[in-house]
């Protein structure tokens, strides 16, 4: 009798085990990402909740001031010369108002659109957004043919014209290819800011989340005057500009 | 007979495997180590393994480092001059150069190893 208690506790407990760890397996199965996840360790798709943007502020940015240019070009291993075919990914511009005289300088640079135009040319599928927002080239499949550069209205995109030697490894850049402004990609999804925007020694350029109604870029722009550049392609950029 | 020109055909053979063998490539292989598969299984397939990461990495942002490109020279990177393909035994390049399969990836990739990189950068 007593040993017969003990066979049916054993059970009993045995039973109990084998249902939570089926309801563990059923949670890990279920959303499909949990179990990819598992199998490679890091659990890294970037999210389509995430939408990366700037706020560059620029009543803070000081005419005659590269910092922004220069880091970028250290970060992302560009020469920094100026020759015509030389790879610009930011880049100043100075801006006068003829008639008040009133003057104005902001870096330019890809404005990362939630309706990319150059995405929508590309006949690779080279030209693409991540979920999060960035839009960057995948030079694997792009040919060169700079259908992107041609449609980009920012004028943000560089095609590279001499083979290159020497890049970052986080930056893998090469000759025939076009390249742009990656919003530091491999900075980000390490949870760092962009180079220009750790670079500024005013820090007129803010890095944020414009989803997350908490982050600091969500609540000034919610709070302050911006606006988007040629806003009336509604392509949605992701960068901002205030004072402009 | 036969018997024997076949056992004299199979002592010669033996010796001649042997040499092709020793014909393979010597690599400078860098730290190296076993981190995802064993070496020959990785001989075989190493390139579905990049191939595969390169897209999760750059389109859905997915950074498993122990699959990327970066990840396999900070170990087979020379321990002399801290590359993948700077010499001719070097890792990659050695054994590409042996089984003639023409590589692209280091004409946007780095092939040096990043904490070397940095330090030239910072100079």
């Amino acid at each position: 009798m007593n040993k017969a208690h003990k066979i049916n506790g054993i059970d009993i407990r045995r039973r109990g085990f084998l249902k939570t760890s089926l309801g563990a397996a059923a949670v890990a199965v279920a959303p499909g990402m949990l179990l990819f996840d598992l199998a490679h360790g890091k659990p890294e798709v970037v999210s389509g909740k995430v939408r990366w943007g700037m706020l560059i502020d620029t009543t803070q940015c000081k005419t005659g001031c590269n910092d922004c240019v220069t880091a970028c070009n250290k970060e992302n291993g560009l020469s920094g010369d100026n020759k015509p075919t030389d790879s610009q990914w930011i880049r100043k511009v100075e801006l006068k108002d003829a008639g008040s005289g009133r003057e104005l300088s902001l870096p330019m640079m890809c404005q990362h659109c939630e309706n990319p135009p150059c995405v929508d040319v590309c006949p690779t599928t080279a030209s693409f957004k991540r979920a999060d927002g960035i839009v960057l080239v995948d030079k694997h499949r792009c040919i060169g043919c700079r259908y992107c550069m041609m449609a980009c209205p920012y004028k943000a995109r560089s095609f590279v014209h001499e083979p290159l030697h020497d890049q970052s490894p986080d930056v893998p850049r090469g000759k025939g290819t076009v390249e742009a402004c990656t919003l530091c990609v491999h900075r980000v999804d390490q949870g760092m800011q962009p180079a220009c925007a750790d670079a500024c020694p005013n820090r007129a350029i803010l890095f944020g989340d414009l989803n997350d109604p908490q982050s600091e870029i969500a609540k000034k722009v919610r709070s302050v005057a911006s606006v988007q550049v040629r806003a009336d392609l509604r392509l949605n950029p992701g960068i901002r500009y205030q004072g402009l | 007979m036969r018997l024997w020109l076949a056992s004299m055909l199979l002592c010669l053979c033996v010796p001649a495997a042997w040499a092709a063998e020793s014909n393979a490539p010597k690599l400078d292989i860098g730290k190296g180590g076993q981190c995802v598969e064993e070496p020959q299984w990785m001989r075989k397939n190493h390139m579905h393994l990049l191939k595969h990461q390169r897209d999760e990495t750059l389109r859905k942002g997915v950074r498993d480092e122990k699959l990327g490109l970066k990840n396999c020279i900070e170990c087979h990177a020379s321990t002399k001059d801290d590359s993948v393909i700077a010499r001719d035994d070097s890792f990659c390049v050695g054994c590409h150069r042996y089984e003639a399969v023409k590589i692209d990836c280091f004409e946007c990739h780095s092939g040096k190893r990043k904490s070397a990189w940095l330090q030239r950068a910072a100079k």
